[in-house]
């Protein structure tokens, strides 16, 4: 075995009834971003510096819950979070409640280089932001329409959404796209975290890493953080392999699934994909998530208890395939 | 099997010639809240709110880096973090980046028990806590003078400290801090009588830290963990806490490795974190207590309901 892999998300949990053109959106981009790391790996750029390098594409892109077309706070704003994490010496860099940062995955990645830190959230991490002078622009850059939306729909309904990227015709058809809520921590409130991003790569030298990043819940409580920015949970790398989770943060965090790939890995032995299946299976209880995940040794899983996730992957012998279902 | 109890106040590179009257009152505020678990515990309490409540005690004690006590950033400053586990159910509650709640832990039992979220930061932790109408206080009663003094020595030395080196008067000769000159937070684990485990641990942070800084201690799964296992609450270094996903790792080495608790802690202390970061403490499904640190030392205290009771700071046989 050997070789580079890699693999992207855009969310797990998907509405079964997605429009095909909408289908057909997210998996060119998934393709195009797909494409970039490839290309960049075949240059020889370290892991590190190609999930960095897919994740801002998919951020930049408004299409899934990151960067530009982020989920929104009940208050109508949005606040991103990412983390990243380089597996060789398990370095990491994490932001949480960034407001004005371009591309927030950029920003941790500064965190884990340019700071004494690993994670730096709300003004604290503006401020370092523009110390760094990262790209900056104002808060609105980030909400689209569609999003605008769903949060209408979403306090009408009460309830945090399923961020399907359905075009919203009325409260009627919102009401038959969105299944009945599911309970979590007893509310009723169903909290898949939508379309989060994320990318694991292992080039060419064995070298792991994993980034992640999202916008969020639909409708969260300000000051709100997920498991996209918290080590061990959305996001893991180390000598074995990169995990990138995405669906119920609540979920993912209490099962601490990106470590628990990587520590069923080294302590009990299991391949990626047994890892994998195992943490889906068995550490999730009653939430919903995936992950993708790519070992040292050139191979790329991933799993996902939820009905769809937005995915593709690629080895160096010429495998790719990218899907929803 | 039985009720356990362990508690922390943080690990770091605590010079053996601390001056007693900055001994005393620590070991003092272990002691009393020893004995409040302890209590706590054999009236049946759960190990929830036995955690709780051992940690709003060392919130409310100056001396350490929690609540009043706590560690200033980089503007001279309090931002406080916490987070609380219970391992029956796995539900958690964090929040970070607090500046006028007394009891952070409190409010992180309030976002895992009254929110759908597990975690929250910043204004809309504050604006939270003002909703549920927890106490809260001009942010300058967190303030000590001797934080005022180790912020000014860490600017001076132009580092970022942890805590514990000895705010002197004079021009400090300052011994280069090692990469591991650090403590800071409080934690406390348990096992209830009904067999239930829980987790607590709240900070200030580091001292000269940048402002929103988060460290370990709200990371579910770093420096907080507790299953259906174990409990763990971690002290030290919050960036190699988070590397090293030491709370997680303990509980996994003994899932998936089948190592004691014993074993599995010391593994996490010895291996997964550089000299001089780390510390924990930690008990297990049958009553077992172990308190392991590869720092100078870690204030501590534990007891069992088999009758086994220790206080510390150094190690006292140093066989370490």
């Amino acid at each position: 075995m050997g070789g580079w892999a890699i693999a992207v998300h855009g969310g797990a949990g998907v509405d079964p009834n997605l429009p095909p053109q909408r289908q057909d959106e997210a998996k060119q981009l998934l393709t195009r971003c797909l494409n970039l790391g490839i290309s960049a790996l075949r240059s020889s750029l370290p892991a590190i510096d190609v999930v960095e390098l897919v994740v801002r594409a998919l951020e930049s892109d408004p299409l899934f819950n990151s960067g530009r077309g982020s989920a929104l706070t009940e208050n109508g704003t949005v606040e991103m979070e990412a983390s990243i994490m380089d597996g060789p010496k398990r370095r990491c860099g994490a932001v949480s409640g960034v407001t004005t940062v371009k591309n927030p995955i950029s920003l941790a990645r500064l965190v884990m280089d340019k700071s004494p830190h690993s994670y730096l959230a709300f003004s604290g991490a503006e401020e370092f932001a523009k110390q760094q002078g990262v790209e900056m622009v104002d808060n609105e850059y980030f909400i689209t329409e569609d999003n605008v939306g769903m949060l209408k729909l979403a306090k009408e309904a009460n309830s945090i959404l399923y961020d399907y990227r359905i075009p919203i015709v009325g409260l009627e058809s919102c009401g038959a796209a969105a299944e009945s809520p599911i309970l979590m921590n007893g509310l009723p409130i169903s909290v898949y975290a939508p379309e989060t991003v994320g990318c694991v790569v292992v080039d060419g030298q064995g070298r792991c890493a994993a980034a992640t990043s999202t916008g969020g819940l639909m409708n969260k409580m300000t000051g709100r953080i997920g498991d996209s920015p918290l080590i061990g949970a959305g996001t893991y790398a180390c000598d074995l392999c990169g995990v990138s989770c995405t669906g119920e943060g609540e979920a993912i965090i209490r099962g601490t699934l990106a470590r628990d790939v990587a520590a069923l890995m080294e302590y009990k032995e299991l391949s990626l994909q047994e890892a994998v299946d195992y943490v889906i299976n068995k550490r999730l209880d009653e939430g919903k998530a995936g992950l993708i995940a790519v070992s040292k040794t050139g191979e790329v899983a991933c799993g996902f208890n939820t009905n769809g996730m937005f995915r593709g992957c690629a080895t160096e012998d010429g495998f790719t395939k990218v899907g929803i279902w | 099997m039985g009720w356990a109890i362990a508690l922390h106040g943080g690990a770091g590179d605590i010079p053996k010639d601390l001056p007693p009257e900055r001994r005393k009152p620590r070991e003092a505020t272990l002691r009393r809240c020893l004995e409040i678990g302890v209590a706590a515990l054999k009236a049946h309490k759960s190990a929830l709110d036995v955690v709780e409540l051992v940690v709003r005690e060392l919130e409310n004690c100056p001396h350490f880096n929690a609540g009043r006590g706590s560690v200033l950033t980089t503007d001279g400053t309090v931002e406080m973090e916490a987070s609380i586990m219970d391992g029956k159910t796995k539900n958690c509650g964090a929040v970070s980046g607090l500046t006028t709640v007394v009891n952070a832990i409190s409010l992180a039992r309030l976002v895992m028990e009254k929110t759908p979220h597990i975690y929250l930061a910043f204004d809309g932790a504050e604006a939270f806590a003002r909703e549920q109408g927890v106490e809260t206080v001009d942010s300058s009663h967190f303030i000590t003078p001797e934080n005022i003094e180790r912020l000014k020595q860490a600017r001076e030395a132009n580092r970022v400290q942890i805590d514990y080196t000895q705010p002197i008067k004079k021009a400090p000769k300052i011994a280069p801090v090692p990469e591991g000159d650090q403590i800071g937070t409080v934690g406390c684990v348990a096992i209830d009588t009904q067999g239930n485990l829980a987790t607590a641990t709240s900070t200030g942070g580091l001292v000269n830290k940048m402002v929103g800084r988060i460290g370990d201690t709200p990371i579910i799964g770093t420096g907080t963990y507790a299953n259906h296992l174990c409990a763990v609450s971690a002290t030290g270094k919050g960036e190699s806490i988070i590397r090293a996903t030491v709370g997680r790792d303990v509980a996994a080495l003994m899932e998936y490795k089948g190592l004691s608790l014993e074993d599995a802690a010391a593994y996490v202390v010895e291996e997964g974190a550089p000299k001089g970061t780390v510390g924990l403490v930690a008990v297990s499904a049958t009553g077992e207590v172990t308190m392991p640190y590869n720092t100078t030392g870690m204030f501590r205290a534990c007891a069992t309901e088999a009758g086994h009771t220790e206080l510390g700071i150094w190690s006292s046989e140093s066989n370490e």
